[in-house]
């Protein structure tokens, strides 16, 4: 103790610890201050570039998922337009076989009833023709059979048996 | 760039005038080459204190003189007669007060490293049986001493250094050249030492002083290990400096957490509270500096001793050994030693700074954290606070 105590030497001391000071300080002001901040900057800017990777990393998955979401929107729409197409288009058919099928009644109704009355048409006048050349055949025949007195005579006869019969 | 050169114009022309003076010093001393146990010894001591001149190597010449090379260093000191300045250079090497210098009506001798005014009316100095002058008193000694040229170099290397990777960050934010070697050490003593153990939210302001006490220790430790033998961090005025240094900051930003635990520790009985009080301010003004100065002065000088007792061996053991065994054998171990040192040299600042952070940490550490508290309401201690008791 005594031998350290006689090694210590104030004057070292005290030059020593002037010395630490002004190199503190001059540290601090010309190497360390400086450096450090710019280590910090480093740091932080690596810091940020990571984060903003990233980010972006995150961004592009969204903006994947989000393309694939949008392509999935538009398959399914493109399915449902497709479906309604097609219904659309059995409904314009079945819908027109319906009309056609109306129409087709309604024509073959109207076409019967067309035969229908041409057809009693034809038949009155059938009627009509059979009246008259029977008229006109009576008119022969019975010009015919009363030519002679005795046929007409005979004609009134019969009738009149026939009459009494009734 | 423009201050760099200038710094090194300077360190140019400071070598220079130094290696013009060596020349004009080449003195002659009675003493021989070290060479028996006494001498190996004294010389070791010698090496470990301080010295006022720049001692680079000596050698005997054809007629048997022993010459010195090495340049001298200003001495100042603080005399009962003012300020009195010479170059160490007028002690002829005279290190056992033979040499009287006169300054200012006042007579100097260099006596073990140390400089001693003689008393009014002495003429030589007088010892006693211990060779402790007995008519001669210490000055105050501001010279610059070896240790000092050591500390104005490291500062002056620190600074080129450190300045230099600053203005390389001014233009990219990737260091080159030197400069990568020196980032990583930078980062290192920021992440793995001041974060740690100040915690993120102080930890900015203490890194300055952190990363200057660590490059000002590792430095000056690895400069001990060169042949110029600097041993500046085994001077105990050197190394208590420095613990008074960390002293000083963590006892100045202690907060009210810090005062409080020293002063009035919470959660003990109240009659322990003044015994523990009286423990922990021993602990945080003496025994912390303490035990940082004396781990760093211990562990330097114990290198210092041991490689020079092993380059020793070369004369202690050249009679049983024989010339080539002493040297051989010698040669390995300090070989071997040495790289521990430069192991040491390193683990030392890593410790020194560690602990200094450490000390800042436990002084301005928040205890936000709330006691808990166990069944019959006594705080429960936590990690933590184990932790700081037992450091």
């Amino acid at each position: 103790m005594e031998v350290l105590l006689n090694d210590f030497s104030p004057g070292l001391f005290v030059v020593q610890t002037i010395l630490l000071l002004g190199l503190i300080f001059l540290m601090v002001k010309f190497a360390w201050k400086p450096i450090l901040n710019s280590l910090n900057e480093r740091e932080s800017g690596i810091q940020e570039a990571l984060a903003a990777a990233e980010k972006a990393k995150a961004d592009m998955q969204n903006l994947q998922a989000d393309n694939e979401k949008m392509l999935q929107e538009a398959r399914s729409e493109r399915e449902a337009m497709l479906k309604e197409a097609r219904e659309i288009k059995e409904k314009m058919i079945s819908d027109s076989k319906e009309q056609a099928k109306i129409e087709g009644d309604k024509m073959l109704k109207q076409a019967q009833a067309a035969i229908e009355s041409e057809k009693k048409a034809a038949v009155a006048d059938i009627k009509n023709q059979v009246a008259e050349l029977s008229v006109a055949i009576a008119e022969k025949v019975i010009k015919e059979e009363l030519s002679s007195n005795e046929k007409q005579l005979k004609l009134v006869d019969t009738m009149l048996s026939d009459i009494k019969l009734n | 760039m423009q201050v760099s050169n200038t710094f090194k114009t300077l360190l140019q022309l400071l070598i220079l005038c130094f290696s013009m003076q060596s020349f004009a010093f080449s003195d002659t001393e009675q003493e021989g080459a070290v060479s028996t146990k006494e001498q190996v010894d004294e010389y070791i001591l010698h090496h470990l204190k301080d010295s006022h001149d720049f001692h680079l190597f000596s050698y005997s010449n054809d007629a048997g003189e022993r010459k010195h090379v090495g340049f001298p260093l200003p001495v100042i000191l603080w005399s009962n007669n003012g300020l009195a300045t010479f170059m160490s250079s007028e002690f002829h090497h005279d290190d056992n007060g033979q040499v009287i210098v006169e300054r200012n009506g006042s007579k100097f001798v260099k006596l073990h490293s140390k400089i001693y005014e003689l008393d009014n009316g002495a003429s030589s100095v007088s010892f006693d049986e211990e060779h402790h002058a007995t008519n001669a008193h210490k000055v105050l000694d501001f010279s610059i001493t070896k240790s000092v040229v050591g500390v104005l170099l490291v500062g002056l290397l620190m600074l080129l250094a450190f300045s230099s990777l600053a203005k390389q960050y001014a233009k990219k934010s990737i260091p080159t050249g030197f400069g990568r070697v020196l980032e990583p050490l930078v980062l290192y003593v920021r992440d793995e030492i001041a974060r740690p153990n100040i915690g993120e939210k102080h930890y900015r302001k203490f890194t300055g002083y952190l990363l200057t006490v660590f490059f000002f220790i590792w430095i000056l430790n690895l400069m001990g290990l060169t042949p110029f033998g600097f041993n500046v961090t085994g001077q105990i005025a050197v190394t208590a400096c420095l613990a008074i240094f960390t002293l000083v900051i963590y006892t100045v930003s202690g907060n009210r957490d810090y005062w409080m635990h020293i002063l009035w520790m919470p959660g003990v009985p109240v009659f322990v509270k003044p015994i523990l009080a009286i423990i922990e301010l021993a602990g945080a003004f003496i025994i912390k500096p303490f035990s940082l100065l004396v781990r760093l002065f211990a562990n330097i000088s114990a290198g210092h001793i041991v490689v020079m007792s092993l380059i020793a061996i070369m004369f202690t053991l050249k009679e049983s050994l024989g010339v080539a065994g002493a040297t051989g054998l010698s040669l390995v171990l300090s070989f071997f030693i040495t790289l521990i040192e430069v192991l040491v040299a390193f683990l030392q600042a890593y410790i020194f700074t560690a602990l200094s952070a450490l000390f800042i940490g436990m002084a301005v550490a928040e205890h936000d954290h709330d006691h808990g508290h166990d069944s019959h309401g006594n705080e429960v201690v936590d990690a933590e606070d184990v932790r700081g008791d037992f450091i």
